[in-house]
């Protein structure tokens, strides 16, 4: 399948990452008692920080270098190890009680990555065509930008980044596109995890699959469903036949922009967070993604593929002296982990999501 | 005109694959076997015409006496042929032939991989029986192997390389009329829409090339020399394969068509796209004008699902199944 698939991933659910660091940040930007200085409450300014130390680790050159090379996708269980790393770059800590605990399940930030997987699949599945991917990724590049508009050492990596994604994916056609994004779908194959959210804007079903709508306009380049047309030897048109397609397609509109800045037209990979702050969003409680069945070793070629991203990566040297920031991703019940660790890995059945 | 019938349930969700759904119909012993690929795994079921047994088998794609290295697989179809029938699966790492029922693999093709990955990506993809004794497969690189198979055992020979294609070949049919006149017997399919037309034999001869619109053309079929071609765009061409005319064009799907059938028999089309439809539709060819007709019969919506698969059951179109991506089924249609 597609050898290039990393960069987008790593854009994508990357700018997921942040989207929801961004919105829980913001969150905890007042305490309960209003009193603003009290322990655990973020500043504007400590939030920035954050944001430029994440953005600017995930866009560094060596690591998008590494990134860009022609490589196949890896596990969930490593793409959460990488964002792990990436999301500790900063001084930010992610629930540490979680992090420490040895053993498969640590409910913050497998329950952060389910919600951004699934708005990466989402994304991936309905986007119109193939090509539309990289509207969805620019989406993502550009709310990033806001995210560190104040920092134009940062805001330069990302531009440095879109340049090299534009001269890098521009060049790909429609069918290795596609290709790009069957590889994708594998990816993100047999995700069913509700998000309360998605569920609210139905856009996905208590089932946990995903509405795919039969109306609305044709992508751009595709003709509505409807018409028959016959030619003779000589290619001239003998008739036009209408049929009823059943579907409530119409016309389709103006391309979105491929370039560094530009109107995209297309939502799919904007801050849907953005318009939902303070709300909290929740995921079922159902296992998501689980790591695979055999605990012990990741196959010797993504170990290796795992190396050297870390070694890409230019993280921050951590002082002893700096207490860290402390954020709880999820406020998550006592009830609800304890709930969690007993239940088997299984397809969400009937039930209310969480939140 | 057709109405649905009870799913047969499969192990594994199908992927996202162009013509992710192949049928094998047993008369003598009243079964039909479905392949349905998921990731690196086939699933086949093997189904008892009166719907009372059901038995499944799991492939997986890997090099033989290699016990981890698995790859994704790109397609797995039943390749029939006058002697044998086989179930070819094309992967990332290379072509496997199977008997039929899926038991015992008779022959491995590894496709040239380099040490470090290229940005273009390795795989074989497009599979089709051609005449009395060959198996074609298609690469990403463009070009076409055509395997020599003997009537039984496993010798099976590569034959020939044909390179005529300079994108990656997305799917190949052979001649499903039975005519005898028809001089074209194979077509192969590229991702920037091309299509190439040949005549089979001991060197294969390239008789037409039809150019693509630079939209990958992801599913072709060949019936009384006349090829149907599915596309990106939605649109299905009918060209006269031979000489490339035109001769319709149907603005069908609103996302990307992933598979076509036709029923060699009734002349009925099937065809199937992301945007959640199936439709039908009648072919008839006027010999002496030269001219086909196309009608529209009838639609089905698998709703919130991006249709990978479809296939009719028969040579009669009397029923047909189709698989979804995500979905853990087969959903069957029978003619009401």
């Amino acid at each position: 399948m597609s050898v290039r698939t990393l960069p987008l991933v790593l854009i994508n659910l990357g700018g997921e990452m942040l989207y929801i660091l961004d919105q829980r940040l913001r969150a905890h930007s007042t305490s309960e008692d209003g009193s603003g200085t009290a322990a655990g409450v973020w500043s504007e300014h400590d939030r920035k920080r954050v944001m430029n130390d994440v953005v600017g680790t995930i866009f560094s050159k060596s690591f998008m270098d590494e990134l860009l090379k022609p490589q196949q996708l890896f596990s969930h269980r490593t793409m959460k190890t990488v964002l792990t790393r990436l999301a500790h770059a900063s001084i930010m800590r992610l629930n540490p009680a979680s992090m420490d605990r040895v053993g498969p399940q640590e409910p913050d930030l497998d329950r952060l990555y389910d919600l951004m997987v699934m708005a990466f699949k989402y994304q991936v599945l309905v986007c119109p065509r193939p090509k539309d991917l990289l509207l969805v990724s620019y989406n993502h590049l550009d709310s990033i930008r806001q995210l560190v508009r104040d920092t134009p050492v940062v805001l330069n990596q990302v531009d440095e980044t879109h340049r090299r994604i534009i001269e890098v994916y521009s060049s790909l056609s429609e069918g290795q596109l596609q290709l790009l994004r069957q590889t994708l779908l594998v990816f993100v194959q047999d995700l069913h995890i509700r998000v309360s959210l998605f569920l609210k804007n139905h856009i996905q079903n208590p089932n946990g699959r995903f509405v795919l709508p039969t109306s609305g306009p044709v992508p751009h380049g595709v003709q509505v469903p409807g018409l028959i047309r016959t030619f003779d030897p000589r290619s001239r048109e003998v008739s036009r036949t209408k049929f009823q397609s059943g579907a409530g397609f119409s016309g389709a509109v103006r391309e979105g922009s491929f370039d560094l800045s530009g109107d995209r037209l297309l939502r799919l990979g904007s801050n849907m967070y953005a318009a939902e702050y303070p709300q909290e969003t929740h995921t079922s409680t159902k296992p998501g993604v689980q790591p695979e069945d055999s605990p012990n070793l990741l196959a010797k070629e993504e170990l290796n593929q795992l190396a050297c991203l870390m070694g890409s990566m230019k993280t921050q040297n951590l002082s002893k002296a700096e207490s860290g920031f402390r954020i709880n991703l999820f406020p998550a019940d006592q009830e609800e982990e304890e709930e969690e660790e007993e239940e088997e890995e299984a397809r969400p059945a009937a039930g209310p999501a969480a939140g | 005109m057709y109405h649905k019938e009870k799913s047969i349930q499969i192990k594994n969700s199908a992927s996202a694959l162009y013509n992710n759904l192949s049928v094998l119909r047993i008369a003598p012993r009243r079964l039909t076997y479905f392949t349905v690929v998921h990731a690196n795994v086939v699933n086949m079921v093997s189904s008892s015409w009166d719907g009372l047994n059901y038995s499944h088998r799991q492939l997986q794609s890997k090099e033989p006496n290699v016990a981890t290295s698995t790859s994704l697989i790109m397609q797995a179809a039943f390749c029939v042929l006058p002697s044998r029938d086989l179930l070819v699966v094309t992967s990332q790492k290379g072509i496997q032939m199977y008997e039929s029922d899926g038991s015992i693999m008779v022959y491995w093709h590894a496709l040239d991989t380099p040490e470090t990955p290229t940005a273009q990506a390795v795989f074989a993809r497009g599979i089709c029986a051609v005449s009395e004794n060959y198996i074609c497969v298609g690469v990403s690189s463009g070009a076409i192997l055509v395997f020599d198979v003997p009537s039984k055992g496993s010798n099976i020979t590569l034959s020939e390389e044909l390179e005529e294609h300079k994108e990656s070949i997305t799917d190949m049919a052979s001649e499903t009329s039975g005519s005898q006149e028809c001089i074209a017997n194979l077509v192969s399919a590229d991702d920037e829409g091309n299509l190439c037309v040949w005549k089979s034999g001991e060197e294969f001869q390239l008789l037409n090339k039809i150019p693509g619109f630079d939209m990958s053309c992801t599913s072709a079929k060949l019936w009384k020399g006349i090829v149907v071609a599915g596309y990106g765009s939605g649109q299905i061409r009918l060209f006269e394969a031979v000489t490339g005319i035109l001769h319709a064009e149907i603005s069908a799907h609103a996302r990307w068509i992933y598979s076509l059938d036709i029923a060699p028999f009734s002349g009925l089309l099937l065809s199937a796209a992301e945007d959640s439809y199936v439709r039908v539709w009648h072919l008839a060819l006027t010999p002496e004008t030269n001219t086909v007709e196309v009608a529209h019969l009838h639609n089905e919506c698998v709703t919130d699902t991006q249709i990978c698969g479809a296939k009719f059951c028969d040579g009669d179109g009397y029923a047909f199944a189709v698989t979804g991506y995500d979905l853990s089924e087969i959903i069957r249609y029978v003619q009401s």
